[in-house]
């Protein structure tokens, strides 16, 4: 029983970085169709921000630029001519994630480096260490955020229509190019802010985001697309389901098991949690 | 008639006599390494070409072929020298040979395993997921995830695999020394005769009835429903035949390259494979397998040169393909040979 | 032959088919029309199962088709076409065809390759029009090719019931002609329901008529008595004069 308490803010904060890169996709992948595979990397830009910097205050809104920066960048240049083909931009971010990961070896060596936590996270309440509390927190404040900015700002509610209906939104006057270009530099700069979390629970590597990306999109496919709620008890429950079963069984058969309760979940509910219901035939 | 076939018997006529008359050893040994992956990505071709099954996880059934080999081989040797047990076995402790390894003792089985395991692994994932229509990004995600669950699932049983280092030090196949240049040029015809047989027997299907109605699976999965066909049925049957021949060419890979550990099959190396394919053509079987062996051969090349170098080059390659050219070599062959065709008829 | 009892289907608390009662007897051409939003397409997704109903029954030949999949309806012999014609453009019209045709073959036989035309194939190929056309690729076609290519898949596959979802919207009027001859043709030895939002079609080619409004079936009969019916008319010219759709019984 002490087992199974201890390992709740284990999987509890997992599930919280989960949800953070996960929040990331929901607004690449959920919103526009991209399955942007440098995502990972955009999470490695986010911890090597806060690597640079050492000040955790500092990096949290330093890496959400720097990662949305670089999503900025990789929509405008070669994700924009490739809407429609979410495989082949699969295969093309995939590519964007070997330079980018390259890249950070030649800037910042192969070895793993460390983030030193700010001494107010050191210690923590009962069984809940600070530093595992603190991204609870900012996964908290992450949905929040993204809940307010589609439903209650004029942008977000935009955003929702160019999903909804592409050309009824521009021809309602809507400059759908410019809200593409939001939707990825937010989406890409949560990636970063996960870059920043990660540093708090483990070392800064090249391949870091390799490591989180796999189960994030899992979250994804659980949570049914674009929607807030589906990610949010996907990637509790993925998050929860990593760590028991890392913890009670072999770790290199956790995720053999995690596989297989997706599969086994899609049987019952072959488009996730929750599913817009449309009239359209796909 | 003949003009159709004599490309391919051009090449077959290059690779079964010319190779191996004027390659040096090392090098016959490389190029059989690429025909492996290229009778990977003959399968990839098929499932995600013609089928539009976008398939990550290929190395899956690639290393379960090698493993399945691997085992039979480490098996024959430990039963002459190493009192039963395997080498690494013995390093990591493990006392008494697992069940599970017995009857990989009987290459029949085990050979029969490297292509039959992962075709029954195909079958079961691909009529849980495609029943349930799960697919495009969906079911590439969860290829991936299955290729990141069984690296870490290898790593992980160090006994039973080998763990990171996977299974080395292969020294003979049925009585036969791996070392010698004279073996090596055998493994290397048979690699390049099952390359060749199979991509003639998957044409054949492409171009059968088949072959258009997985055509028409990827290009209208629904429209085909409502012509009475069952398109999970059509994607599982083809999801599977790719499946094993990934592990098939597993099985042929070990005793060449004389190596098979995790790293070989994981999530990165999966995608190399597709983004081979996509560079070579995905509508064309040639295609991809031309970009198996032009980007094994690169890799060989540039790795060689300066080592770092390579992964920047083939970012830039994988940018540049998808954006400017999505249908590969083949596809730009195509189009020169039909502009040619287009300006000697005007 | 088609029974449908009490069918409801409800989308998110919409209700998109109330209570809907239609038989149609074998050897019958319906017309199935109705104002948009009447329930016309979601009736032939019941019939077909692409949609499943809440309530209700679908019979077929005395055999209920509710909860069956898709493709096992077809096989049953019931085809249907969509709004938004959907033609592998990838293959021939001939590759299309006998795709269509080769439904019922086991999946180890259509490893060979196609030898020649099969019989219903260049029936079909006969009754569309299209022989012309047969070695070109359907994705030069031009719109209304297209429909009979997909009219003409079904036929190869040589139904029992058809059920055409707007088969000549968009249409030139030459085509919406042959169209109309081709329908008749067709209904000589098949049942068919078709769905047509066009009155001058209607009155052309039309013997029973079903109008659906909101759901529920508001008037069955021959072209004169429905378009002579007054609420058929307060449907569609309240349609027309712009009014909302509802308020009234």
């Amino acid at each position: 029983m002490t087992a199974f308490v201890n390992q709740l803010p284990i999987g509890l904060s997992i599930g919280a970085v989960l949800l953070l890169i996960a929040l990331g996709l929901t607004f690449t992948f959920g919103q526009m169709g991209v399955i942007n595979m440098a995502h990972g990397s955009f999470i490695m830009a986010g911890a090597y921000t806060a690597y640079l910097l050492q000040d955790l205050v500092l990096a949290l809104p330093a890496a959400f630029l720097v990662a949305g920066a670089m999503g900025l960048v990789l929509e405008r240049l070669a994700i924009r001519h490739l809407y429609g083909r979410p495989l082949d931009t699969l295969l093309l971010t995939w590519g964007v994630s070997l330079v980018l990961q390259q890249l950070a070896r030649d800037l910042f060596g192969a070895p793993n480096v460390q983030v030193s936590a700010p001494s107010w996270l050191s210690g923590g309440v009962g069984i809940l260490p600070y530093n595992r509390l603190f991204i609870m927190g900012l996964a908290v404040a992450g949905v929040v955020g993204v809940w307010f900015y589609l439903t209650r700002t004029g942008l977000g509610r935009r955003t929702q229509a160019v999903v909804q209906n592409r050309q009824l939104a521009a021809t309602s006057g809507i400059d759908t190019g410019r809200i593409d270009m939001l939707t990825f530099f937010i989406g890409s700069g949560l990636a970063g802010v996960a870059g920043v979390a990660v540093t708090l629970i483990g070392p800064v590597g090249p391949a870091l985001g390799d490591y989180y990306i796999v189960d994030a999109f899992l979250v994804v496919v659980a949570g049914g697309l674009g929607q807030l709620r589906g990610a949010v008890l996907a990637a509790l429950g993925l998050g929860l389901l990593n760590s028991y079963a890392e913890f009670w069984s072999d770790a290199s058969l956790a995720k053999v098991i995690v596989f297989a309760v997706i599969i086994a979940f899609l049987q019952i509910r072959p488009q996730g949690m929750f599913v817009l219901r449309s009239r359209a035939l796909t | 008639m003949i003009r159709r076939h004599l490309p391919f018997a051009t090449v077959a006529v290059i690779a079964l006599v010319a190779a191996p008359l004027l390659l040096e050893p090392f090098r016959l040994g490389l190029l059989a390494k690429y025909l492996c992956y290229a009778i990977v990505a003959l399968g990839i071709g098929l499932a995600w070409g013609k089928g539009g099954m976008l398939t990550l996880g290929q190395g899956v059934f690639f290393g379960l072929g090698g493993y399945s080999m691997a085992m039979y081989l480490k098996l024959t040797e430990a039963g002459g020298a190493g009192g039963g047990l395997p080498d690494f076995m013995v390093w990591s402790g493990v006392e008494s040979l697992p069940a599970l390894w017995v009857p990989f003792g009987n290459p029949v089985f085990a050979l029969g395993m490297a292509v039959l395991g992962p075709m029954a692994i195909a079958l079961i994932l691909g009529t849980l997921v495609f029943r349930q229509r799960v697919r495009g990004a969906y079911f590439a995600i969860l290829t991936q995830a299955l290729a990141a669950a069984m690296v870490i699932l290898l790593v992980g049983q160090q006994g039973l695999t080998g763990g990171t280092n996977g299974m080395t030090n292969f020294f003979e196949l049925f009585g036969q020394d791996l070392a010698e240049d004279s073996t090596q040029r055998g493994l290397y015809l048979v690699v390049a005769s099952v390359l060749g047989l199979l991509y003639l027997a998957t044409r054949q299907l492409v171009n059968s009835r088949y072959g258009r109605l997985l055509v028409a699976v990827r290009d209208g999965e629904d429209r085909v429903r409502f012509l009475g066909y069952d398109p999970a049925l059509v994607k599982t049957v083809t999801f599977a035949i790719s499946a094993g021949m990934a592990g098939l060419a597993g099985a042929l890979f070990v005793p060449v390259v004389g190596i098979i550990s995790p790293a070989l099959l994981g999530v990165v190396p999966s995608l190399e494979l597709v983004v081979a394919v996509a560079v070579g053509g995905r509508h064309a079987l040639a295609g991809a397998v031309l970009g198996a062996v032009v980007m094994g051969y690169a890799k060989t090349a540039f790795s060689e040169q300066f080592a770092d170098g390579w992964l920047y080059l083939q970012g830039a390659l994988f940018i540049l393909v998808m954006t400017l050219a999505p249908k590969g070599i083949a596809g730009i062959s195509r189009s020169i040979a039909g502009r040619l065709r287009h300006a000697r008829a005007t | 032959m088609l029974e449908l009892r009490d069918v409801q289907v409800i989308f998110d608390g919409f209700r998109a088919l109330d209570g809907v009662d239609l038989t149609v007897p074998e050897g019958e051409l319906r017309f199935l029309i109705g104002p948009n939003g009447a329930g016309k397409t979601t009736l032939i997704d019941v019939i077909t199962g692409l949609t499943r109903p809440a309530a209700g029954s679908v019979r077929f030949g005395g055999a209920d088709l509710v909860g069956r999949k898709e493709h096992e309806i077809v096989r049953m012999g019931v085809g249907r076409t969509f709004q938004t014609s959907v033609v592998f453009e990838a293959l021939t019209v001939i590759e299309n065809l006998d795709l269509a045709a080769t439904f019922r073959k086991p999946l180890w036989s259509l490893t060979r390759r196609r030898d020649g035309v099969s019989e219903a194939v260049e029936e079909a190929l006969a009754r569309t029009g299209l022989e012309e056309l047969a070695e070109r690729s359907a994705g030069v076609l031009s719109h209304g090719q297209r429909q009979w290519l997909e009219i003409g898949m079904l036929l190869a596959q040589r139904p029992k019931l058809l059920l055409l979802d707007e088969p000549v919207a968009g249409m030139s009027k030459d085509e919406r002609e042959r169209t109309g001859e081709l329908l008749t043709e067709i209904a000589d030895d098949h049942t068919v329901i078709v769905v047509e939002h066009d009155m001058d079609f209607l009155r052309r080619h039309a013997s029973v008529v079903t109008v659906l409004h909101e759901g529920k079936v508001l008037v069955e009969g021959s072209v004169d008595e429905v378009s002579a019916d007054p609420r058929v008319q307060e449907v569609y010219l309240g349609r027309r004069a712009g009014d909302a759709v509802g308020n009234r019984p």
